[in-house]
């Protein structure tokens, strides 16, 4: 139920401001998501989207975060 | 698909549990309050790829699973009405009521559509101007400004002909409930990432002091929730009680401003009563009075009285990580899949679907796979 899915931002459908929805791709699949929640959504961000609503935007930084720290481990193990 | 493959990457995996092997120095039991989160546990088989040390509950985000019987057995009233549509999420429709559930009411005629959205229950209102369209409105903080929208569009859009049955559900007061109890044997958090990616996570700090355990916002993915546990464990280790954020790629402190706004709006807070645990204070939503007309509960008031659960099912003590899927009696032989006696075996979020689906063994009498 609090699944949420990342899918990728293609297209601004509507922009009237609590009706905003976008076309999102998820894999093979795109959807019209309703975006109201994200003023500042835009095209190419990735969106986790719960219940046919975005709510939250991808920080890309701190989604790569997670595999840098796992390179530091990788070259501290090669230093032991 | 982008975001979900790295995190799945077997040596990336291999790494972090390494990891949570060399820092995991005694015993330590954890509760993963998400539902999403315990099926990708048993999924995945996490748990079997965690130090020996290393113990899992299962917490109480199953919003399907502590839905009250009474709300139930109200959906189903409601439903069997010639003159509504009552549209729900698919895992609704075979969860128990006192005598029969939704899927039964479907099969007898009764209109009951599954919804991907509630705005596709709105949209079902204004198509069908002369019917009642009803949104079973469960869910824990994540759904709520879905459901707040679609109440605030409809009266924005003067749609009379709907109506929530609300069931929601608030997270934090449940995991102090749950540390209230004194056989609780949880000792830290990892609380539900999409859940905070709508609240943000100012809230758990004062709560992480008050229950002195740490709590770590963490997301769905295999890597996400060892990367989870390792923080949770390392705060442990070190005797802290604080709040981290594992899932910063989507979660802020502050959460989704204009959802907290929308939820706020129309949403007040109330006591809430989780089926098999019983009535917390101040730990779900309903609708504030200005949205007092679309309102199911009253609209259709329940003239029929729920009789106590007696089918044996103890979901309410697996809710709050006193007792696993396979300390139940019924787990596997009365109750399965094709024929539940509860709803954690009907959800796709419940715990006792994730192990029988996935054939979750207790670990801990097993030799640790991983060496250092
Ligand atoms: S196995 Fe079935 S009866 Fe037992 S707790 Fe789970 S849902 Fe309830």
């Amino acid at each position: 139920m609090c699944l949420g899915i990342p899918g990728l931002v293609e297209e601004i459908l509507n922009s009237e401001p609590m009706e905003r929805s976008a076309r999102v791709r998820f894999g093979g699949i795109s959807k019209e998501i309703n975006i109201a929640f994200l003023p500042a959504v835009a095209v190419g961000d990735y969106v986790i989207v719960h219940v046919g609503f975005a709510i939250s935007v991808i920080n890309e930084n701190e989604a790569k975060r997670v595999f840098r720290y796992l390179q530091e481990i990788g070259d501290l193990e090669d230093l032991e | 698909m982008k975001y979900l493959n790295e995190y799945r990457g077997r040596e990336s995996i291999q790494k972090i549990v390494a990891e949570l092997h060399r820092t995991t120095t005694r015993t330590w039991t954890l509760m993963e309050v998400c539902g999403g989160q315990t099926h990708a546990i048993a999924k995945y088989g996490l748990q079997q790829l965690l130090p020996p040390q290393i113990e899992l509950l299962h917490g109480p985000g199953c919003p399907v699973c502590v839905t009250s019987l009474e709300i139930i057995d109200h959906a189903i009233a409601i439903a069997s009405r010639p003159d509504v549509i009552f549209c729900s999420f698919g895992d609704m429709l075979r969860v128990p009521g006192t005598n029969r559930d939704l899927l039964a009411v479907k099969a007898a005629g009764g209109d009951v559509r599954t919804v991907y959205s509630p705005m596709n229950a709105l949209e079902l209102a204004r198509a069908h101007p002369d019917r009642q369209v009803v949104f079973f409105a469960i869910g824990f903080e994540t759904t709520a400004p879905a459901n707040a929208m679609a109440v605030y569009q409809a009266q924005r859009q003067g749609v009379t002909n709907f109506s929530l049955l609300v069931s929601q559900f608030l997270v934090p007061p449940a995991i102090d409930t749950i540390c209230a109890d004194a056989d609780s044997r949880v000792q830290g958090f990892l609380a539900a990432g999409h859940v905070c990616a709508i609240t943000g996570f100012e809230e758990y700090l004062p709560l992480a002091n008050k229950i002195r355990r740490p709590i770590v916002v963490t997301g769905f993915e295999p890597l996400d929730i060892l990367e989870g546990l390792l923080m949770c464990v390392r705060q442990l280790e070190q005797g802290k009680y604080e709040v981290q954020n594992q899932y910063a790629r989507a979660v802020s402190s502050e959460g989704n401003i204009p959802a907290r706004d929308m939820l706020q709006q129309v949403f007040e807070i109330s006591t809430q009563n989780w089926r098999g645990v019983g009535e917390i204070n101040s730990s779900g939503l309903r609708l504030r009075q200005q949205f007092a007309a679309f309102d199911a509960g009253q609209r259709f008031p329940m003239d029929f009285q729920s009789r106590e659960d007696t089918s044996g099912c103890i979901s309410g003590r697996i809710m709050q990580g006193l007792s696993k899927p396979d300390d139940c009696p019924h787990f596997g032989n009365r109750c399965r899949p094709q024929s539940p006696l509860g709803a954690p075996m009907v959800s796709t979020e419940g715990p006792c679907a994730a192990y029988y689906r996935y054939g979750t063994r207790p670990h801990h009498h097993q030799e640790p796979r991983h060496e250092h």
